[in-house]
């Protein structure tokens, strides 16, 4: 055995720098859960950091982002947990008389009832207005703290999506993918001369001409890959 | 255990079956992204043993009657493949498996922040694809970094040892004859970061000093695994 460091309780705190390893100076340094952030003091814990005895931890696997005030983790991985507000892209997974189902990405179904829906219908007419397997627009109307969501059709833009293709990119790399003041997204849309939506849930809705499809989708492609390996900084 | 008395594991000069010293490990390599169907994955090469460990999830839980209102539930299952050891496993569930399922469970739970996705279910999976000894710690050690590999929130990561004695000496990271034939086996299961200890078992008997030494086999051998899931981690996928 090489002379590793023994855990016990009397020499237990993990660095001796108080900065911990962000004040080795280096940008969006690569962490794993557990490891050790530095001193909490004038720090806020942002995604993925947990403030423990006085320091700060990564619960994460990702990137650390020190804006200042408050230090977080971009992680390289993670489910999309709806919040109110949200616009997301989802597909009918199932209806009853008066409620579809609808997958959007997240642990739960959604539930999308009759009154919120694109259209009147009787009772028990849910599936001759939209059926199982076709895909919405729609926004988180409501959360549950047990996270069971309601998501609703009325609103601007809101409708069953009938053209064009879904891709699907990791949530957290939204940020990335829409630039800064939309600038990377209005550029893509240029390129490509399609119609982008993008949804919180981390569905990209992409229409136009097939060569545009197909350009865009390579595009996000690359930037999932990108992102992904983590041998280069982003 | 016990140990059979007669079977010689190690020399005067402390050196073991395999040619290790009392104190050593046996080579372990850690690999991320093996599964890509799966939100995380990771196998585990440790001496002779092969684990792979696949986490999905968070996602709904079923059945209903494990669900809990305030937390996510851990469902681990731990498996060994029929072809993992000389004589053929028999395929399925059994008391073994059951037990490490459960323990594994136990120690993943102390770390991952369950209460973030209530009503939820995250779902690990360990496959021992060849057994040699200490196939629960390999399956912990797994399960850990695909966890991580998940991007599920988690406090620390697990990392599982076992040490024990043979012909009266503790010794680090038994393999498969010090296993069998030998007195004692205490795998732990421990929290880098803190030092924290979330996993004990001891098969055979200890004497306090023994004990202590074998904890501190455990503690070391911990830091140096750790490194390997971290540099795992931080090297990308396979």
């Amino acid at each position: 055995m090489k002379g590793g460091r023994v855990a016990r309780p009397d020499n237990m705190s993990v660095s001796n720098d108080a900065g911990g390893p962000r004040n080795q100076g280096r940008a969006s340094l690569l962490v794993a859960p557990g490891e050790d952030l530095g001193e909490s003091e004038g720090h806020e814990a942002g995604h993925g950091v947990l403030e423990m005895d006085g320091r700060l931890r990564a619960t994460k696997h990702g990137r650390v982002n020190d804006n200042g005030t408050e230090i977080a983790i971009e992680p390289l991985r993670t489910a999309y947990i709806p919040r109110p507000s949200d616009l997301v892209i989802g597909y009918v997974e199932g209806c009853t008389n008066n409620i579809w189902f609808i997958d959007i990405g997240a642990p739960f179904n959604a539930i999308l009832p009759m009154s919120l829906g694109p259209g009147k219908a009787a009772f028990g007419g849910t599936r001759s207005i939209m059926d199982i397997g076709e895909a919405v627009l729609c926004r988180v109307q409501e959360v549950e703290e047990t996270h069971s969501s309601v998501v609703t059709m009325k609103g601007m833009g809101l409708r069953k999506i009938r053209s064009g293709n879904i891709e699907q990119v990791d949530p957290h790399l939204l940020g990335r993918l829409i630039g800064k003041g939309g600038n990377a997204l209005r550029q893509l849309k240029e390129d490509t001369d399609c119609r982008i939506i993008v949804a919180d849930n981390g569905r990209v809705w992409i229409d136009g001409e097939f060569d545009g499809i197909v350009a865009a989708r390579d595009q996000l492609n690359a930037m999932s890959d990108d992102a992904k390996s983590t041998g280069v900084d982003a | 255990m016990g140990g059979y008395g007669d079977v010689q594991m190690i020399d005067e000069n402390g050196v073991r079956v395999d040619g290790r010293g009392p104190g050593d490990l046996r080579p372990v390599s850690i690999e991320t992204g093996v599964i890509p169907v799966a939100d995380g994955s990771a196998r585990v090469i440790w001496g002779t043993n092969h684990a792979v460990a696949a986490v999905y999830g968070p996602m709904e839980c079923h059945p209903r009657k494990i669900q809990r209102q305030d937390r996510a539930v851990l469902d681990v299952r731990y498996n060994m493949a029929p072809f993992s050891t000389p004589d053929r496993m028999r395929p399925g569930f059994n008391r073994r498996s059951r037990e490490i399922s459960k323990v594994t469970a136990d120690a993943l739970e102390s770390v991952v922040l369950l209460e973030m996705y209530p009503r939820c279910k995250v779902r690990v999976e360990i496959e021992i694809l060849c057994a040699e000894a200490g196939t629960r710690c390999v399956g912990l050690t797994a399960a850990s970094v695909a966890l991580a590999h998940a991007g599920i929130p988690m406090t620390d990561m697990v990392v599982s040892v076992a040490s024990g004695k043979i012909n009266g000496v503790v010794v680090c990271d038994l393999n498969k004859e010090e296993d069998n034939y030998g007195e004692a086996d205490l795998p732990m299961g421990i929290l880098p970061n803190s030092g924290e200890l979330v996993f004990l078992q001891l098969d055979g008997d200890l004497s306090p000093a023994e004990f202590q030494e074998a904890w501190d086999y455990n503690m070391e051998a911990a830091m140096v695994v750790h490194e390997i899931m971290v540099d795992a981690l931080k090297g990308g996928d396979a």
